[in-house]
């Protein structure tokens, strides 16, 4: 029975202090303060918070294969080199991301495995293939264009190591849709192929960058209380509609035409209207039934199984050599540069 | 399939050029410290971010409580004269 | 342009090959290791061949026969092991030739200094994976032991000469031998004992004749620009 009243009162305590804590949470949100990793957050946040940066990580790593899937065919060395560098930005993208999850003591194994699992999702515009050179160029310019203006506002979300992350990551993907655009540019103006061969990847690509904002803001999940804690900026339609704006005066330099008759401009709105999106085959695509799902999701989990013998040598190397001082386990190291 | 756990978390400082300090820019996952050092080398310097990296592990590091935060922080808010400012100085005085 | 050629050729392969392992590497680090090093590469790789003529016309339009670069760098990327025993061999050669060169009069010397720089960070990620992979688990051992011996056959060429490239090639050999055998033993691996080339009088990459797997790297690499003839990209 002591037991018993001695629980009920740290039990009342910690309501108290739980009350404290998210009066100062709501008041460090609501002052645009960062959150950090060892403030107290709600619980919810925080899976909240882990949930989209996973997603968001997940996304940066799979969306490497689409693109790599044509670094042994780019058809010139200077556009070969550009390729692989933001290849490889994206696995440093994941991996900044992967770092911001961890603050919050999810490790990236448990990610990994989840994602591997399908029980952490990806965004679905890279279960679409990659059929011809174009799409690369379109991926920069419309994914990546999408990815921009989704991304830019998370620089101001309100917890710290996923704002820092994206500050890097915005700042280091400004060269990744110019690539792209620049690359659309020479195919439009280029032989009638080429040209052909742009207008067929814009016109594949197009309405899946638009969903790439998600759903309508009325059957939008998780929205609301995202855009109330601060982890997201503005709504999902806003957003998209700001996207089209961008595009349209962007398509018409190219020499593209976007595949949407109804795009026109709205004089009350001082917007751009646009065609209806069909969600269901976003919501078919989110299910798995994209062209490319299983594919990507069962490379992703060849290459971490194929490597696992290497992750396990590098571990086992370092236990052995651990105790040798000034090697493998020494606490710290720093290096200089000699330049 | 894969037995292999995570390797350790490392924190990676970063002297963006020679007279400033390190300062941290992220943390990243090698097996020791000689590969932590070279992968935030590929990591966090491809684009000539820094002349000197430094590697620690996680672990390592000992950080102050958020709880703590009014015991640790606030007692220094109220001694303004510690700060220059704090001192009246007639016009006109000069180097000083 | 004998020089130019062998040795531009040598690092646009490599990187081609090292670039395959885009979205495949054991873990994500290491993504972006080995895309350094095949970006290094082809940098070496495009200023090298502009030596010679039109880096793209080069790269996309000349046939197989006429490919200079040794047949090491041309052998698939196999698992991670292969891809380090064929880095640990190249990138020590490399690095010693490019020392040299740096050091010398010739007309690579500017481009040798820039690019060892590269190289030797190249070989170093090399050597460290081989101490890891060699005294890590038993499977990793024997991994890096059978790489190590199933490219050894590859090596004899990186010591053949090539006009243009002025360096005593007995003592390349002997500092090549000298720091690959060290790296193996602290690896606790074997210096394979075999021959270090094919026994065929026709020659090998350096004369043109490669590997049957080069005929389908290229055909993958030269397709989409052979299938525009004049397009600019």
């Amino acid at each position: 029975m002591a037991a018993v009243t001695a629980d009920q009162k740290t039990q009342g305590t910690a309501d108290t202090a739980d009350a404290e804590h998210l009066a100062a949470f709501d008041a460090a949100v609501a002052a645009d303060d960062r959150i950090e990793p060892r403030d107290w957050m709600p619980e919810a946040y925080r899976a909240s918070l882990v949930r989209q940066m996973a997603q968001h990580a997940h996304s940066e790593i799979i969306g490497m294969q689409p693109e790599a899937n044509w670094i042994s065919r780019a058809p010139s060395l200077r556009r070969k080199a550009i390729l692989m560098a933001k290849v490889q930005d994206e696995a440093g993208h994941g991996l900044y991301l992967y770092s911001a999850a961890e603050t919050l003591g999810t490790s990236r194994e448990e990610l990994l495995d989840k994602l591997h699992a399908g029980r952490q999702r990806y965004s679905s515009i890279f279960n679409y293939p990659t059929l011809t050179w174009a799409d690369v160029g379109a991926i920069g310019w419309l994914v990546d264009g999408a990815a921009i203006t989704n991304q830019v506002p998370l620089c101001r979300c309100s917890y710290g190591p996923y704002a820092r992350a994206m500050i890097r990551i915005c700042k280091e993907e400004s060269f990744h849709q110019r690539q792209g655009y620049e690359l659309l540019l020479a195919l439009s103006r280029g032989t009638s192929a080429q040209h052909e061969m742009a207008q067929d990847a814009v016109n594949r690509w197009w309405w899946p960058s638009l969903m790439m904002f998600g759903p309508p803001d009325d059957s939008s999940a998780h929205s609301a209380q995202s855009m109330a804690w601060k982890i997201k900026r503005h709504s999902n339609d806003e957003l998209r509609r700001r996207f089209v704006d961008i595009c349209v005066p962007q398509a018409e330099a190219l020499g593209l035409t976007l595949p949407d008759p109804d795009i026109r401009w709205n004089e009350d709105l001082g917007q751009h209207d646009y065609g209806a999106i069909d969600w269901t085959e976003f919501q078919e695509v989110l299910k798995g039934n994209g062209p490319c799902n299983e594919q990507r999701l069962a490379q992703r989990r060849m290459a971490h199984e194929e490597g696992a013998w290497v992750r396990d040598a590098a571990a086992a190397y370092a236990d052995k050599h651990a105790a040798r001082p000034g090697t493998a386990g020494a606490a710290a190291q720093h290096v200089e540069a000699t330049a | 399939m894969s037995s292999s756990t995570d390797w350790p978390l490392w924190e990676v400082f970063v002297r963006s050029r020679r007279g400033l300090s390190h300062t941290h820019a992220g943390s990243l996952h090698a097996p020791d410290a000689e590969m932590a050092l070279r992968n935030a080398r590929d990591l966090y310097t491809r684009r000539s971010e820094g002349v000197s990296l430094w590697v620690v592990p996680s672990t390592a590091i000992t950080a102050s409580s958020p709880d703590e935060k009014d015991s640790f922080f606030e007692p220094a808010g109220d001694k303004p004269y510690r700060h220059p400012t704090f001192y009246e100085i007639p016009d006109g005085v000069k180097h000083l | 342009m004998t020089a130019a050629l062998a040795l531009g050729d040598d690092a646009l392969v490599l990187s081609h090959r090292l670039g395959e392992w885009a979205g495949h590497a054991p873990v994500l680090e290491e993504e972006v290791a080995l895309a350094n090093i095949a970006l290094d590469l082809l940098g070496q790789a495009r200023m090298l061949l502009s030596f010679v003529g039109d880096e793209d016309q080069l790269a996309y339009l000349r046939e197989e026969r006429a490919f200079r670069n040794v047949q090491l760098v041309e052998q698939p990327n196999g698992d991670f092991a292969h891809t380090i025993a064929r880095q640990l061999y190249f990138s020590v050669y490399q690095h010693l030739l490019y020392e040299k060169l740096a050091a010398g009069q010739g007309e690579f010397a500017d481009l040798a200094a820039k690019a060892v720089k590269e190289v030797a960070y190249h070989r170093d990620h090399a050597e460290q994976w081989v101490l890891r992979l060699g005294d890590g688990t038993a499977e990793s051992h024997e991994r890096m032991q059978r790489a190590l011996d199933a490219l050894w056959r590859f090596t004899g060429e990186l010591f053949e000469p090539v006009e243009g490239v002025d360096v005593d090639r007995h003592a390349l050999r002997d500092g090549w031998l000298a720091a690959v055998t060290s790296v193996v033993e602290r690896a606790t691996l074997t210096l394979p004992s075999g021959p270090q080339s094919g026994a065929w009088a026709a020659g090998a990459g350096r004369q043109g004749l490669h590997t049957e797997s080069f005929g389908r790297m290229l055909a993958e690499m030269q397709h989409l620009h052979r299938s525009h003839p004049g397009a600019s990209w």
